[in-house]
């Protein structure tokens, strides 16, 4: 077993109160395993990728654990964190590829970060350059500052020193978005192609966009306000969704040769509630077909089948 | 209704403005009433400065375009006015095209100023309601209320409902819905299909493939600048015929086929097609940098098979002696 997370709750402290970003997440993720985590802006995706590894100022550990092949992580402990940070657990962070500084060639950028964590550049550099071939770029491109290079090339830039310590763990936010679609396919294939050959144990891909995760992910974790709605295998949650919320998000995406004329989709009516303080029970039921009186009271996330599971009354 | 031809856009770039970038090149095609033409390209196709060129955002270098006939181009002031009630535009981000301090209404409000400055009171506001109606959202819930109250989707319908109170026949769509929840934007999808019902022209302007397939009756296919392919949407979704529109294609993330199979077939149809530049095997002594178009298929156009625009074309086959 990879990662662990139990019951983790993580709140933003806000001059209003605290808004529930992250309210008790449980699963757990496989050696090998590609997660992607999707839901819509504000369910709380970001939130859960940031307090794997680091936890800002204003975000408040209020419970649970996250175990790392079986070892606990001090995840409120900021400096107590630092030595998992890049060797054990790694973040692409969402707009990476544009936080470049622009002032350094990318080969300098890379020898001032593995410096700071007291890495030689020079005893990484050979791994560095197979890597980067690996991913379709010349060794030329360290000579180079970022704004010589297209969106999809920093990205892989940024794939290759986010994994050049072989991390445990990789979490991806938004990788993918932003790109254009040859990019994207380009940064997909080359993040498989990282766990394939052990660069990196398991992977979290965090993202909007469902049909990037069809193409990459092994499993698919879907959020809602700050809770889990399904976790199963990336076909099952499109083919076989169970979760209301699932089912509507996935008819909402208009497949490849799909018409207006043929068949209309329709969005989901209604907005998420706030998290800052939220409505007790299943927090889905406002905009949900299903929504019985039971859904007052808020549904355990059960497993259906091996492999799947489901938090709603009316289908788990 | 909208025609471009031969249209050009040369950005002069650099700090003394010495070097260029031909972002645009050679582009025509047409947008009639009731149609949705669907302008996809990646990144630096140029397919944004053309949505800014028909709303004379930005003035073509070469070539006309003309609304009903008129060059948009040579339009000024009380002319300028008159285009903008019929053609209109919504951009990417919903939450930058509002102010932030004032509540969603002040944009009804700006336009009933300068466009309908004797409409005012009850009569004024039914029309916003009606407006607001016609896009699929509730009066009640939207107005009077401040952007960040309402969400992406409703702000961008909002817009439209906006340009739906002048007289509009153009609605200029560029990325409307890249920045919205998935579960929003089917609606302002929808939406769109809704209004060509009603007889408007729409461009939609966009990098997503299967987005631009859902609604659009034609698509044109921009590649560096210049039309690489259009036709009829259903035409070229199924027999794309240009190396770069079935790259793309191939690339798109799909929920019912997974790469590896859509690569395969990509892979059967350019055994099948062969390496041949149709645009060259079919013009006589067409230049090598030509930008013109053949028909393949009824209203199906391809262009010349070079990658870059500046690139040598990859050449026609030697015909078979004898």
């Amino acid at each position: 077993m990879s990662l662990r997370v139990d019951d983790l709750a993580v709140h933003y402290r806000t001059t209003r109160g605290d808004v529930q970003a992250l309210d008790g997440v449980t699963f757990e993720i496989a050696d090998g395993e590609i997660m992607g985590v999707a839901g819509e802006s504000g369910c709380g995706k970001t939130t859960l990728g940031k307090a794997l590894i680091r936890l800002e100022n204003r975000m408040k550990h209020v419970r649970g654990t996250v175990t790392l092949d079986g070892e606990k992580l001090p995840i409120a402990d900021d400096r107590a964190m630092d030595p998992y940070r890049y060797r054990r657990i790694s973040l692409i962070p969402q707009y990476a590829m544009s936080a470049m500084n622009p002032t350094r060639k990318i080969g300098r950028m890379i020898r001032e970060l593995v410096t700071a964590k007291g890495v030689a550049y020079e005893d990484v550099r050979p791994e560095l350059e197979r890597r980067l071939r690996l991913v379709g770029l010349d060794e030329e491109v360290l000579g180079r500052y970022p704004i010589e290079l297209s969106g999809g090339m920093k990205q892989r830039v940024v794939l290759v020193l986010a994994t050049l310590l072989d991390p445990s763990l990789l979490i991806g936010d938004e990788v993918t978005s932003a790109l254009d679609v040859t990019s994207q396919k380009a940064v997909a294939r080359a993040l498989v192609e990282f766990r394939d050959r052990e660069f990196v144990r398991s992977v979290v891909v965090v993202t909007h966009d469902i049909s990037v995760l069809y193409q990459m992910a092994d499993t698919i974790l879907v959020m809602y306000a700050g809770r889990l709605a399904e976790k199963a295998s990336a076909t099952t949650v499109i083919d076989q969704p169970l979760h209301p919320y699932t089912k509507m998000l996935v008819g909402a995406l208009p497949k490849v040769g799909e018409r207006y004329d043929d068949r209309r989709l329709t969005g989901i009516v209604g907005r998420p509630p706030s998290l800052l303080d939220p409505p007790g029970g299943c927090r889905f039921r406002d905009r949900c077909p299903l929504a019985m009186p039971r859904c007052e009271e808020q549904p355990p996330f059960l497993e259906v089948a091996p492999g799947h599971q489901v938090a709603c009354w009316a289908v788990a | 209704m909208l025609e471009l031809v031969d249209v050009h856009k040369v950005y002069r770039v650099g700090t003394f403005g010495t070097g260029t970038v031909h972002a645009v090149r050679g582009v025509s095609f047409d947008v009639q009433p009731g149609e949705v033409v669907s302008l996809i390209g990646e990144s630096g196709s140029g397919k944004s400065t053309i949505g800014r060129m028909v709303l004379r955002l930005a003035n073509a270098t070469s070539g006309s375009i003309r609304f009903d006939g008129t060059d948009v181009v040579s339009l000024r002031h009380r002319g300028l006015r008159d285009y903008y009630r019929h053609a209109q535009g919504v951009f990417q981000d919903p939450f930058s095209s509002y102010n932030p301090i004032f509540k969603v209404d002040r944009t009804f409000e700006t336009l009933r100023r300068s466009y309908f400055p004797q409409d005012t009171g009850a009569a004024w506001d039914e029309r916003v309601a009606d407006a607001v109606h016609s896009v699929g959202l509730v009066p009640g819930e939207v107005l009077g209320k401040f952007p960040h109250q309402l969400s992406g989707g409703q702000l961008q319908r909002l817009l439209v409902a906006r340009a739906l109170l002048l007289d509009l026949r153009l609605l200029v769509a560029d990325e409307i819905i890249s920045m919205l929840d998935a579960s929003t934007r089917i609606d302002v999808l929808n939406l769109l299909g809704d209004l060509k019902a009603r007889g408007l022209g729409i461009l939609f302007v966009t990098h997503d493939l299967s987005l631009g397939n859902y609604v659009s009756d034609k698509v044109v296919i921009l590649h560096q600048g210049r039309v690489v392919e259009r036709g009829p949407t259903a035409a070229v979704f199924a027999d794309p015929r240009h190396p770069y529109t079935r790259t793309l294609l191939a690339s798109v993330p799909q929920l019912d086929r997974r790469w590896e199979d859509v690569e395969a077939e990509e892979e059967r149809r350019s055994a099948a097609l062969g390496d041949e530049c149709l645009y060259h095997a079919r013009v006589d002594g067409a230049d090598a940098h030509d930008l013109g178009l053949v028909e393949v298929a009824p209203g199906h156009l391809v262009g010349c098979f070079r990658d870059g625009a500046d690139d040598a074309c990859p050449g026609v086959r030697a015909p078979v002696a004898g």
